[in-house]
């Protein structure tokens, strides 16, 4: 029977194709949208959060805005380092713009002054060569790191170590290049160059012995805690219980209140895209509502030829579910062609937009119950016509 | 009365309907009896509550007072669902205006109160080919009744009618639509199945229709006079 409903349901929709269509073109948009936009919201999310992990999880950072005349020295960070179990490293963050070159090319970078200890705790790794050693801090040795575009770019080709690059003039002597990191978009300017912290204060003037910016990283992800009070209480003793003289980030923090933020974000765009499926919903009524007025003699037809209220019922309610849930495929694949489309065009910000799985369902779930819904008031209405009236009825 | 022979009878039947605060007897204490195997016609007038009369013998509505019997059972208290299974299974129609459906050829909508019976899909290839065929339209089977001329058109009713086997064959005016050639050819498949041994009552006000019946029931003003 219900196969038999199908059929005619199928029949009734074929036999008025612009109708059908124009049908379901509310539930395409409907669904198309909230598809599309909640699988760009949790594309994106995830992008962001991958990008946040890769930083590192285990990642404090402490910037210094009054030093209360009682600086940090580089000294300090080792000492914070060994007196703490949750800590693991500690290394200085001072930057300044100068402009690299050599005889291939020139370009402006920013020049990150630091210790080996930055490279573990960002989690950089190297193509080629050796990062910064504690002895380079020491005798402010002219070396440096430099990343896999500046290497690119300025030198003209990834392996230079060895090779001298000049920075704002002086020359630097390459010990490493930094992995090419594909998750960098090339919206902001990817060549840096990591020198010793000492080599950094002589080359610009506003860097001083006085640390105003340090990372640290914690042992592991679950003395994240412990790391950031020891550390909080270290500088408060440090500051006169100075509160406001220094702030401390916690990367765990803020892919948190990033990740709220986004789910809220989905939410409110899978809400909206709702309201849309809705309003198609409320077309399907307003179809099958014409569609069982202009097809009350065919109702009468079928209930003299035997026909039960539930024959009729079913006929209905599955050719409003049918519309709904073709309606629906339809969106989901053009969703699908959209969201192909949309990575075609973020591929320069290297990120891939996937179509949700979980958004996908509900689509589909809210399909069905928008068909069921708004079908049930037409087939009932279908159902419950008198034969002999509707028998009567012209065409 | 030959109680097992008989496949309707009217006992006191009244219909009513109220139209505003006027009651109007469409039909009046109607009391009449058909055998089985009967070509019987009921002519009226317009007005005279034949319609009313098929309805009921039909299973479309029931009376409100007096009794029913289709098949020796009373037609009482149904429930809509009921009567539909009734309709299903006994009643074949057959109406002036052949009232297919459009969308579904002639094929289709012969099978269709064969779905209703819930037939397996072999039994229904099996019984519609015949009842096509019976009518003389096998070739016609995948048209759309807008394709085909109204005696074709009544013809596939006919063929819808006869298909699940029914205890009466109930036609109204079932020439009324037609030129007078193509009413002589439905009017032939009729007293064909009349001779196959069925059940046929034809409802018309054409008293040349009627007196092909081998019976006619007269009625007036609601009452059955004859």
């Amino acid at each position: 029977m219900i196969l038999q409903s199908v059929k005619m349901a199928w029949k009734a929709i074929i036999s008025n194709k612009l109708r059908s269509f124009l049908t379901m073109l509310g539930i395409i948009i409907g669904v198309l949208s909230l598809v599309v936009l909640v699988s760009i919201a949790s594309s994106t999310t995830s992008a962001v959060k991958d990008k946040i992990s890769s930083i590192g999880t285990n990642l404090l950072t402490v910037t210094v805005s009054d030093d209360k005349g009682n600086p940090i020295k580089l000294d300090d960070l080792d000492s914070i380092v060994e007196s703490n179990d949750s800590i693991s490293a500690a290394a200085p963050i001072a930057t300044s713009s100068v402009t690299a070159s050599s005889s291939y090319s020139e370009e402006t970078a920013t020049v990150y002054g630091t210790t080996g200890s930055y490279f573990s705790i960002q989690g950089l790794s190297l193509s080629s060569g050796r990062t910064i050693k504690m002895t380079d801090v020491d005798n402010h040795t002219n070396v440096v790191v430099i990343s896999s575009d500046l290497a690119k770019d300025v030198m003209g080709r990834q392996d230079v170590t060895g090779e001298s690059i000049s920075l704002g003039g002086i020359k630097y002597l390459i010990i490493g290049v930094l992995e090419a990191d594909d998750s960098t978009t090339s919206t902001y300017s990817s060549y840096m160059a990591y020198i010793p912290y000492t080599s950094l204060i002589r080359l610009s003037t506003s860097v001083s012995t006085n640390i105003t910016s340090f990372c640290v990283s914690s042992t592991s992800d679950t003395s994240m805690d412990a790391a950031e009070s020891a550390l909080d209480s270290y500088l408060l003793a440090r500051f006169n219980d100075d509160e406001d003289a220094y702030s401390i980030q916690n990367q765990s923090e803020i892919m948190e209140a990033m990740s709220s933020v986004t789910n809220v974000m989905t939410l409110m765009l899978g809400g909206i895209a709702a309201i849309s499926l809705l309003v198609g919903g409320i077309g399907i009524m307003n179809i099958m509502l014409v569609s069982v007025s202009e097809r009350t003699r065919e109702i009468g037809i079928r209930k003299a030829i035997g026909a039960g209220r539930g024959s009729i019922m079913t006929q209905f309610l599955i050719e409003a579910l049918m519309i709904s849930l073709m309606g629906c495929g339809i969106g989901i694949f053009f969703s699908w062609i959209a969201l192909k489309i949309i990575s075609v065009f973020a591929i320069s910000y290297s990120m891939t937009f996937t179509m949700s799985k979980s958004v996908v369902l509900i689509a589909i779930a809210f399909s069905l119950a928008i068909g069921v819904i708004f079908g049930l008031y037409p087939a009932n209405k279908a159902a419950r016509k008198n034969p002999i009236e509707a028998l009567r009825c012209s065409e | 009365m030959e109680a097992n022979n008989e496949i309707i009878v009217f006992h006191d039947v009244s219909k009513i309907y109220s139209i505003g605060e006027n009651e109007v007897r469409a039909l009046s204490h109607a009391s009449m009896s058909i055998r089985k195997g009967e070509f019987v016609s009921i002519i009226g007038p317009s007005g005279s509550g034949k319609s009313t009369m098929m309805n009921i013998i039909g299973c479309l509505d029931v009376c409100d007072e007096g009794d029913y019997y289709l098949n020796g059972q009373s037609i009482k208290e149904y429930s809509e669902t009921e009567l539909a299974r009734i309709r299903n299974r006994q009643i074949g129609f057959i109406f002036q205006n052949f009232n297919l459906i459009g969308n579904l050829t002639a094929e289709e909508n012969v099978e269709l109160p064969l779905i209703y019976q819930r037939a397996g899909k072999a039994e229904r290839k099996e019984l519609v080919d015949n009842a096509l065929s019976r009518v003389g339209l096998t070739s016609r089977k995948s048209h759309k009744p807008s394709e085909l001329s109204g005696g074709q058109q009544q013809r596939v009713a006919v063929a819808r009618a006869l298909v699940t086997r029914p205890s009466i064959f109930l036609a109204d005016e079932p020439t009324g639509n037609l030129d007078s050639a193509t009413g002589k050819e439905i009017m032939g498949l009729f007293h064909e199945l009349h001779e196959q041994g069925n059940t046929i009552v034809l409802i018309t006000h054409d008293p040349t229709v009627a007196s092909q019946a081998s019976r006619s029931i007269r009625i007036f003003d609601g009452e059955v006079t004859e």
